[in-house]
């Protein structure tokens, strides 16, 4: 077997955890500063419309309402900086037009958060409603223009396969049109939405800006994945040095890349407390955040296989409209594009992506876990399976026989034009296969049906692209450089060893449960053998943080873990000199072990930490010319990103009666290289495994033809919660990346990528017999009945 | 997520909280708070006054009273749903009823007065024939629970009035509720759910009564149903063509959840369900 339970560290405890579940944690809404003022919001009851008047003075007149703003007041201040500046960027507050139900049109700032709600109540804005622009084929086709500026509603249109190569694009698609053509070969499509998605971090986004006047620099909490952004942000917008803006983002509870933009109203609460002089707080409404913080996915698409009757995939074809919202923030327009990175999966056949990004009248998307992946990756592990089905094979075959080969590893060239780090792709399935059972789970299914249960089993097979990255693969002729900071998403750590032998590690991530703390303690202790406990791990305050891009994209292990790692490489090196010197021996006999110093054959020649650490600030002590201290900063910059890749499996029994799903069993065998924290790389899975189960049966972001959302409440949209799933039996192979000196993989967004797909063939495998093809997530129930219902009376597609 | 301003009142004795509500303009009862709260924070709701009658002693029990027993308007769902003394149909809506939290806070009178169209609880409480003992400013009353639910959540308390208690009538037989979660299973809101009760004698059911929640405007009787299997032998195949009468004279609507269709087929399957399990008591 060629599974492991841990490879770097061992499952230990997140240290993170006691605070939080004492319920003692800090986060931005518990912050209160003196003299602090509240926002709030008034939003547009509409998805389109002209705003003909806006009317605060009764607002104004209210006792306690210190301000109340609209576009006149911040249009200096341009629209928000996006990274990816493709597309109509948004204004700070609607400015003349409103694009989207639920946009920010006035700010109101008040005395107390009860007040300023009160405040927004009496603000009156007259709007002339205009037609919205919803549907995703009809904004594709420019009957009605989202914004009269832009020549079209389409902003930009990814191609690949392979991407940016012309020429070759035009012989995978001559391959794929001659594959279609021979009388030997199947051909397999399918219309398949992948729907938007609310992100929903239990803790709802909140800033509170702190411009402190004499010191003339701001001061921020903000509940955010990227401090250091938020910062350049803010400096770029009021002209200020980069240094004049401390970002601190403390506790935050939940991102899922939904924190990773710079908001509008993280710049507008600045400019509040800046014309002020008083600290100003927002923290939004769960009602409120589906239409002001970022929503996902979104996609629109026809995937196509064509292949021998034998299993042999000769081409893939995913043409799709993809859903920007009305505005581009920060990733937007490149969200689709990590998708392209993954488009052809694990796999050697040619592939033809082309995605069309529109805007519509709704909120803006970015990235939301997984981003772009587990749309890509959704669209071809369905279509395989209905190949599979189609020419009855194995779905697990099926997969095996289009695999890129071992031998192609390191470095392999997927049919989208990218290459990837590490993998052996056959491997991880054979391992899933065995330790599952593939062949006892297909017995019992049939045996199941038999009973006249109508019982399913799904599998997919995954790759993701992580761990951004390499400027190469990030440069696609945007940059951070409109946060003011490097274009490259290098990693960076800071290893100090205090003057006591306990060690400070300072990073630049901005982590949002994925517990840094524990895992970079664990990445230093391995390094310079000072006990875990010993350690302490900081982030997100941009004041004493060496920059870091942030978290996201899970990169932080394979990119700021990897520069961790080298930073206290440089410590021990130092150390070491220092060792040698005080005990007399040669530098490379020098050990660092159970939690002291030695020299290698004398055991009675050691030093603490202590001792070394102390003499490491009395430079008159030291080496001539080695210089007192004992710390290091590093930055890393991968060679690649990484790739983890997986097999994960479902077996799922449909009451075909009610349409009800039940989740019997749910199987993962993940390979993100090697693993730090066994347990946090298990609850990371878990984590993703629930977000993919949420798409696949419950979450729905539903707007009506005229933009209005329709499940705005977690009322509307189910969240997956633990009494619905199933336990998780995990497992992992291990197949190290070459991209950083850790050879680890991120793993924060696999089991999302892997999972949606992993549920839905399930279920259709459940309801073959019935005829059931296809059926568009969310399967909630009466989806799931209707379709058996079409599928008897002959009306599935 | 922020109520506008109202007045608060703590009342110690019904008799101060009726006096309170009669005082008011407008004015909300709350005990668990469970839906009172949100809807004011989405503002939906304004009251100018909320009476909470959370610390008024004597209403947390659930008593044997001989014929009835007897729940007070402070019994938390939990308390429903662990009772040994009420019957299952009922046990298994509060069970099914929000989650843990909901469950600890929520009471089982103050979802009945709400009346919301998808909650559990409203459903069995109609198909066990309760009656509801609301106080108001002339004194106590009774409602049956055939006449309380009156539309989307409106019932047939007067806006002075508190329902102090619910009665559920000790008349023997079996009962049962089951549901589609909207979450599937029995989680969250019922997509659509039936309570049953039946009674049966020498082999022949001689009572039934079934409601439905979440097909049409409020908790409703399934009079077709009762009718066509009193009489029968309760028999699979009775049971099947009686539930097929379960949406008679209901307004079926549709929803985020369910078409008219699927809804209707709904409340035929889990009536069939619900009756199912109660005579397989018997």
């Amino acid at each position: 077997m060629t599974t492991t339970t841990s490879v770097l560290g061992g499952a230990v405890r997140r240290r993170e955890d006691p605070a939080l579940v004492q319920g003692r944690g800090r986060y931005v809404d518990d912050i209160k500063l003196p003299g602090m003022l509240h926002a709030a919001f008034v939003r547009s009851p509409y998805a389109r419309a002209r705003i003909t008047s806006i009317d605060a003075s009764a607002a104004l007149a209210m006792e306690g309402v210190h301000a109340v703003y609209t576009a006149d007041d911040v249009r200096h201040l341009g629209p928000l900086l996006a990274q990816v500046p493709v597309g109509k960027l948004r204004p700070l507050l609607a400015d003349g037009m409103v694009n989207h139900a639920g946009e920010a049109v006035a700010m109101v700032v008040a005395e107390s958060r009860y007040l300023a709600q009160d405040a927004v109540d009496a603000v009156v804005v007259d709007y002339e409603p205009l037609e919205a622009v919803v549907d995703l084929r009809d904004a594709a086709s420019d009957r009605i223009k989202v914004h009269d500026d832009l020549d079209s509603n389409v902003i930009i249109t990814w191609e690949a396969g392979p991407f940016g190569n012309e020429e070759a694009m035009a012989e995978t698609k001559r391959k794929i049109a001659e594959a279609k053509q021979r009388d030997d070969t199947v051909v397999v499509s399918l219309d398949m939405v992948n729907q938007r998605l609310i992100p929903t971090a239990i803790e709802p986004r909140a800033v509170l800006a702190n411009w402190m006047p004499g010191y003339e620099r701001f001061e921020v909490y903000s509940s955010t994945q990227v401090p250091h952004a938020l910062a350049g942000a803010i400096a770029k917008t009021f002209g200020l040095a980069s240094n004049a803006v401390r970002v601190v983002a403390p506790e935050v509870g939940g991102g899922f890349g939904a924190k990773l933009n710079v908001y509008a109203d993280e710049i507008l609460v600045s400019f509040a407390s800046k014309a002020l002089g008083r600290p100003v707080k927002y923290t939004e409404t769960r009602r409120e955040s589906p239409h002001n913080t970022i929503q996902g996915r979104g996609w629109l698409g026809t995937a196509t296989i064509v292949g021998t009757r034998d299993g042999e995939v000769l081409g893939y074809e995913i043409h799709a409209i993809c859903d920007m919202g009305a505005y581009s923030q920060n990733f937007t327009a490149a969200i689709p594009f990590l998708g392209v990175f993954v488009g052809s999966g694990q796999y050697k056949f040619p592939t033809h992506m082309k995605l069309d990004l529109v805007h519509t009248n709704t909120m803006t998307t970015d990235a939301y876990r997984g981003a772009g992946r587990p749309e890509a990756i959704y669209y071809l592990e369905r279509i395989l399976d209905e190949y599979a089905a189609a020419i009855g094979m194995d779905p697990a075959e099926v997969r095996r026989k289009n695999y890129i080969p071992a031998d192609q590893f390191p470095g392999a060239m997927a049919p989208v034009g990218f290459a990837l780090d590490t993998g052996d792709y056959e491997k991880n399935l054979d391992a899933a296969l065995r330790f599952f059972g593939w062949e006892d789970l297909k017995a019992e299914r049939d045996r199941a049906r038999a009973e006249g249960r109508y019982v399913g089993l799904g599998l997919s097979s995954y790759v993701e692209v992580c761990g951004f990255g390499p400027s190469a693969l990030v440069d696609l002729g945007f940059s951070w450089s409109e946060y003011g900071l490097p274009s490259a998403f290098n990693g960076s750590g800071l290893v100090r060893v205090n003057p006591d032998g306990t060690a400070t590690v300072i990073i630049g991530t901005g982590p949002s449960g994925q517990g840094h703390q524990t895992t970079w303690a664990q990445i230093v202790s391995r390094e310079l053998g000072i006990p875990e406990d010993r350690i302490r791990v900081t982030h997100g305050d941009t004041a004493e943080s060496p920059m870091g891009i942030g978290t996201f994209g899970s990169r932080s292990a394979a990119v700021d873990g990897a520069a961790t790692y080298e930073a206290a490489q440089k410590v021990r090196e130092k150390a070491a000199r220092i060792a040698a010197h005080l005990l007399e021996a040669a530098e490379e006999d020098i050990r660092f072990e159970n939690g002291g110093i030695h020299v290698a054959g004398s055991p009675d020649k050691s030093l603490t930490w202590e001792d070394l650490a102390k003499t490491a600030y009395q430079p008159h002590l030291l080496p001539e010319g080695l210089g007192g201290g004992l710390e290091a900063h590093s930055v890393f910059s991968p060679s690649n990103a990484t790739w983890p890749f997986g097999t994960h499996i479902a077996m799922v029994e449909v009451d075909p009666e009610t349409g009800d799903v039940d989740i019997l069993r749910y199987m993962a065998m993940d390979d993100c290289g090697n693993v730090i924290n066994p347990m946090i790389v298990n609850g990371q899975i878990h984590g993703g495994i629930a977000q993919g189960v949420g798409q696949a049966l419950f979450e729905d972001a539903i707007y009506d033809s005229d933009g209005n959302l329709l499940t705005g409440s977690l009322v509307d949209y189910p969240l997956p919660t633990a009494a619905d799933l199933p336990n998780f039996e995990l497992r992992r192979t291990v197949t190290p990346s070459d991209a950083n000196p850790l050879g680890v993989k991120g793993i924060g967004e696999a089991g999302t990528i892997a999972s949606a797909q992993t549920i839905v063939n399930a279920v259709v495998d459940a309801l073959r017999p019935l005829g059931v093809r296809h059926i568009d997530m969310p399967l909630r129930p009466k989806r799931v009945w209707q379709a058996i219902q079409d599928a008897q009376s002959g009306r599935n597609g | 997520m922020y109520p506008r301003q109202f007045e608060y009142v703590a009342a110690t004795s019904l008799d101060e909280a009726v006096s309170a509500l009669a005082g008011a303009e407008f004015a909300k009862v709350m005990s668990g708070g469970m839906s009172l709260i949100p809807m004011m924070k989405l503002r939906l709701l304004s009251p100018d006054v909320v009476v909470d009658i959370g610390r008024i002693p004597g209403l947390d029990q659930i008593t044997d009273a001989g014929d009835y027993v007897s729940i007070g308007a402070l019994v938390r769902h939990a308390q429903t749903a662990s009772a040994q003394n009420l019957p299952r149909a009922l046990v298994d809506a509060a069970s099914w009823t929000g989650d843990v939290q909901v469950r600890n806070r929520g009471t089982t009178c103050g979802a009945v007065a709400h009346a919301d169209i998808a909650a559990d609880q409203p459903a069995a409480i109609l198909a066990l024939g309760a009656t509801m003992v609301a106080r108001g400013p002339n004194g106590t009353r009774e409602i049956p629970a055939d006449d309380f639910f009156v539309d989307t959540m409106t019932s047939a308390l007067q806006p002075d009035e508190i329902l102090t208690e619910i009665r559920i009538p000790k008349v023997g037989g079996a009962t049962a509720y089951d549901k589609l979660g909207r979450r599937g299973g029995h989680t969250d809101y019922a997509v659509a759910g039936a309570a049953a009760w039946v009674q049966k004698d020498n082999g022949t059911v001689t009572n039934c009564r079934v409601a439905l929640t979440g097909v049409g405007t409020k908790p409703t009787l399934a009079h077709g149903v009762a009718e066509a299997l009193i009489g029968t032998d309760g028999s699979e195949q009775a049971v099947k063509e009686a539930a097929e009468r379960a949406t008679e004279g209901v307004t079926v609507l549709e929803d985020l959840y369910g078409s008219e269709e699927y809804k209707a087929h709904l409340a035929k399957v889990y009536t069939r369900r619900a009756l199912t399990q109660a005579l397989a008591q018997l």
